[in-house]
């Protein structure tokens, strides 16, 4: 007998946090609403830690409905039909108790960075009552024991992304990016929700532990198709479709750009740290599929290294801060597919949380310093913030570090994983994750050049300036609570979050160092039960050792006798990749900075593809988006709209209205005629009685 | 006794008279006339109703003839009360100019 955790609170306690923000929070002070928001996700980022205090004395996977008294009340089963049937319940192996730390962990320091970061834009109550939300889907979607109930976390993260997007929603462009991100996620989840489809009719099962022992205990049923594609081929294809959209890969990864409309906090929170991640942990949580479908498996590498080295070089054109940023963010998630699509899982997921310290870190620092020079986002406009902003510097520095994959910093381990056993796969995708890993460190390093060193280069040539720019952008008009006398550091409780994920930034690796680094691998072994074994019959407990055939590849964790000095010799030409990109980034913007533009002038059409994005947005505009709303225009609405369904409608009603301006003229008023058509009906009804009399015999 | 004479011959007349008051409904204009003509109308039925309670040796079609009787003469209360009232408001007994009541 486990004990009882109560993992239900977990995801219910930001609920109600949303819940009390969200109906009363317009009455209540600023101070209040951000006391309620962060008590409710404190509470959850507690329970979180008292959970992993007590994890070790659990017997895995841990599965938890609700308490007593709810299931009383029917919330135990969702839906049972026949013998199929879904649960409301909760499920706690390492991979989750991973994700559900870093989840409530780097969500409840940007919860305290909004309370800074959000105190002067409107609608203070409405952003927190949505970033609890957030909080409750992505806690669902962590924790679920079944795909349901991932997918209604999944669906969840989706909308609260969807209300963070379009928060300044006074602003076009916020609203239509929401939209966007709304609409290209729903392409991910139509394959997603095909995969269920295909799972309860191959499996008739949602439920993660009773899928996959179906998987493993019919090995028969579900060989690994190696030549020629089956089932698990297909639902693994269908779930990565819905694990492109939202971890924005390639094709699907057009939205996120964009999605930095949002605040800064939310881009830190749901488009950097957690929500773009899920993709990746739900593929991880899939892997006894996608190891029995290799096909399916190279896929994923394919998508993950593309998607890194495309959303590297667009990375390097961009001027704004955070779209640099978003870039990078698509492109470190490609690394994560490349973790999953070589069967790295645990290093995939080990860059996962890597990146959710820096990144989430970026990002925050991104804000600081936009908050500091007055809502500006161009980084040609800034420049020399060292001096002004050191807090916000040097935990960006770290960060920086972390992202291009220097040692010791949180981001090299993890990398250095994901390439080495991406060689193991394949030299090609290592050596695309190597020039991506350039690409990272020379456009991270020119955002931080750019932004910190040379001269300040905004408005006014000075440092200075009068009215905080966002606020006006934006069509709010808050109340200035502090003078914006110039460029200024950001108030201590937007900078503690940011010493908290420098620090984690700067120690995050230390967990998972490699055996040829003298290391453990700590986190590898940790996660180690998830991805190596068979996932052990919870329901019944009665499955034979010989019944389970173990999948024939080198098993997670298992460091393959290559030897060490071939691994640090890779290790080595990828950190040397992160400084020459150091070198090359301080080589352009700070020894010679007309260099660059020197250089985008001579290979003019290649620059410009980049800046442009390579005109995939256009492309998809000019594919799908202008044919369908051409064909909408026409077709549906012009044609079915209004021609099949109005025209019914109309034209039945039109039919009514000229039939009774006929009929209504009988109605003339004159009693005689009145009796002359009650002559004439009596006359008919004599007739028809004649007619019926005459045809019966 | 019966057969003195046929049952045609009454549902001839009933007829004749019924017609009659439908004419007379239709093409009179003062309602005085219009009024007789509907009693004219129903006694061409009670006239019917009692032939055929006399062919089939039934009391149902004399039961049908007392209530319509009675209806005759409670319409004949009603109706001569709001033709005078009519007469009152409007000094006709044209038919014809009684039309307000239109569309």
């Amino acid at each position: 007998m486990t004990p009882t955790l109560h993992l239900w609170l977990i995801p219910i306690l930001p609920l109600a946090g949303a819940a009390i923000n969200g109906l009363f929070g317009k009455r209540f002070s600023r101070r209040s609403v951000a006391a309620i928001a962060l008590t409710f996700c404190g509470a959850a980022f507690a329970m979180a830690i008292w959970i992993a205090a007590r994890f070790s004395s659990l017997s895995l996977p841990h599965v938890e409905s609700f308490p007593r008294w709810l299931l009383e009340q029917g919330l135990g089963t969702w839906i049972r039909s026949g013998t199929f049937s879904v649960d409301y319940s909760f499920a706690l192996d390492q991979l989750s108790l991973v994700m559900l730390l870093i989840v409530t962990g780097v969500g409840f320091l940007i919860h305290v960075y909004s309370v800074g970061y959000m105190w002067e834009e409107g609608g203070y109550y409405r952003f927190f009552s949505f970033l609890n939300l957030f909080m409750f889907f992505m806690l669902t979607l962590v924790l679920a024991s079944n795909y349901l109930l991932m997918f209604v976390g999944w669906e969840g993260v989706g909308l609260a992304s969807y209300l963070l997007i379009g928060f300044f929603f006074l602003r076009d462009s916020a609203a239509a990016a929401g939209k966007k991100a709304f609409i290209v996620n729903r392409i991910g989840d139509f394959g997603f929700l095909i995969a269920l489809f295909l799972m309860i009719r191959h499996f008739n099962s949602l439920d993660f532990s009773q899928v996959f022992n179906t998987i493993l205990q019919n090995s028969q049923q579900f060989p690994i198709e190696k030549s020629g594609a089956g089932v698990l081929t297909a639902i693994a294809l269908l779930l990565l479709l819905g694990a492109c959209g939202k971890s924005a890969q390639i094709p699907l990864y057009v939205w996120l750009p964009d999605a930095m409309e949002g605040p800064t906090p939310v881009s830190a929170l749901i488009h950097a740290a957690t929500m773009v991640t899920a993709g990746v942990y739900m593929i991880a949580r899939s892997h006894v599929i996608f190891e029995r479908a290799p096909s399916a498996l190279m896929v994923v590498a394919i998508i993950g290294t593309l998607t890194a080295f495309f959303a590297a070089t667009i990375g390097i054109a961009q001027t704004d801060i955070k779209k640099v940023l978003a870039y990078s963010t698509v492109s470190q998630l490609g690394y994560m597919f490349l973790a999953c699509g070589v069967a790295a899982f645990s290093a995939g997921i080990f860059h996962l949380m890597t990146h959710a310290f820096f990144k989430g870190l970026l990002f925050l620092a991104a804000g600081s310093v936009i908050h500091a020079v007055g809502g500006e986002q161009d980084m040609r406009k800034m420049g020399g913030l060292r001096k002004h902003i050191p807090w916000t510097f040097w935990t960006m520095t770290i960060a920086t570090l972390a992202i291009a994959g220097i040692p010791p910093f949180a981001g090299f381990f993890s990398k250095d994983e994901i390439l080495w056993r991406a060689y193991q796969a394949s030299w090609i995708y290592w050596l695309v994750g190597v020039v991506t890993a350039f690409l990272t460190s020379f456009y991270m390093f020119r955002l931080w050049f750019m932004t910190f060193f040379g001269e300040y280069r905004g408005a006014a040539a000075s440092p200075v300036h009068e009215e905080h720019a966002s606020d006006s952008r934006r069509g709010v008009s808050p109340p200035h609570g502090h003078g914006h006398g110039g460029v200024h550091e950001s108030p201590p409780i937007m900078l503690v979050p940011l010493v908290t994920l420098a620090l984690l930034s700067f120690v995050g690796g230390w967990i998972g160092v490699p055996g040829s680094l003298g290391g453990e691998n700590h986190f590898d072994k940790f996660l180690g039960p998830v991805f190596r074994s068979a996932t052990p019959n919870i329901n019944t407990g009665n499955a034979q050792p010989g019944e389970v055939v173990p999948p024939e590849r080198t098993t997670e964790g298992a460091e393959p006798k290559t030897g060490h000095s071939t691994e640090i010799i890779f290790t080595g030409i990828s950190v040397g990749a992160g400084l020459l990109g150091l070198f090359l980034a301080w080589l352009l913007y700070i020894r010679s900075p007309q260099l660059p533009d020197r250089i985008a002038g001579s290979i003019h059409g290649l620059y410009s593809a980049v800046a442009h994005k390579y005109w995939i947005d256009e492309l998809y505009a000019w594919l799908f988006v202008k044919p369908l709303i051409a064909i909408s225009g026409t077709v549906f609405w012009r044609g079915i709209d209004q021609g099949v369904i109005d025209a019914t409608l109309n034209g039945s009603a039109d039919g009514a209205r000229e039939l009774s301006d006929e009929v209504r003229h009988m109605q003339s008023g004159n009693v005689r005629s009145y009796a002359a058509w009650v002559a004439v009906g009596a006359t008919a009804v004599i007739a028809y009685m004649v007619w019926v009399g005459l045809r019966t015999p | 006794m019966n057969n003195l004479v046929p049952l045609s011959y009454y549902l001839v007349l009933s007829a004749i008279l019924f017609a009659c008051g439908v004419t007379g409904f239709l093409i009179k204009r003062n309602i005085i006339t219009i009024f007789m003509s509907i009693e004219l109308m129903l006694n061409g039925v009670n006239l019917s109703f009692v032939a055929f309670a006399a062919h089939w040796q039934k009391l149902s079609g004399h039961v049908f003839v007392f209530f319509v009787m009675v209806v005759a003469a409670a319409e004949a209360a009603v109706g001569l009360a709001i033709i005078i009232a009519l007469f009152r408001t409007r000094e006709t007994l044209n038919i014809d100019q009684v039309n307000l009541l239109k569309l």
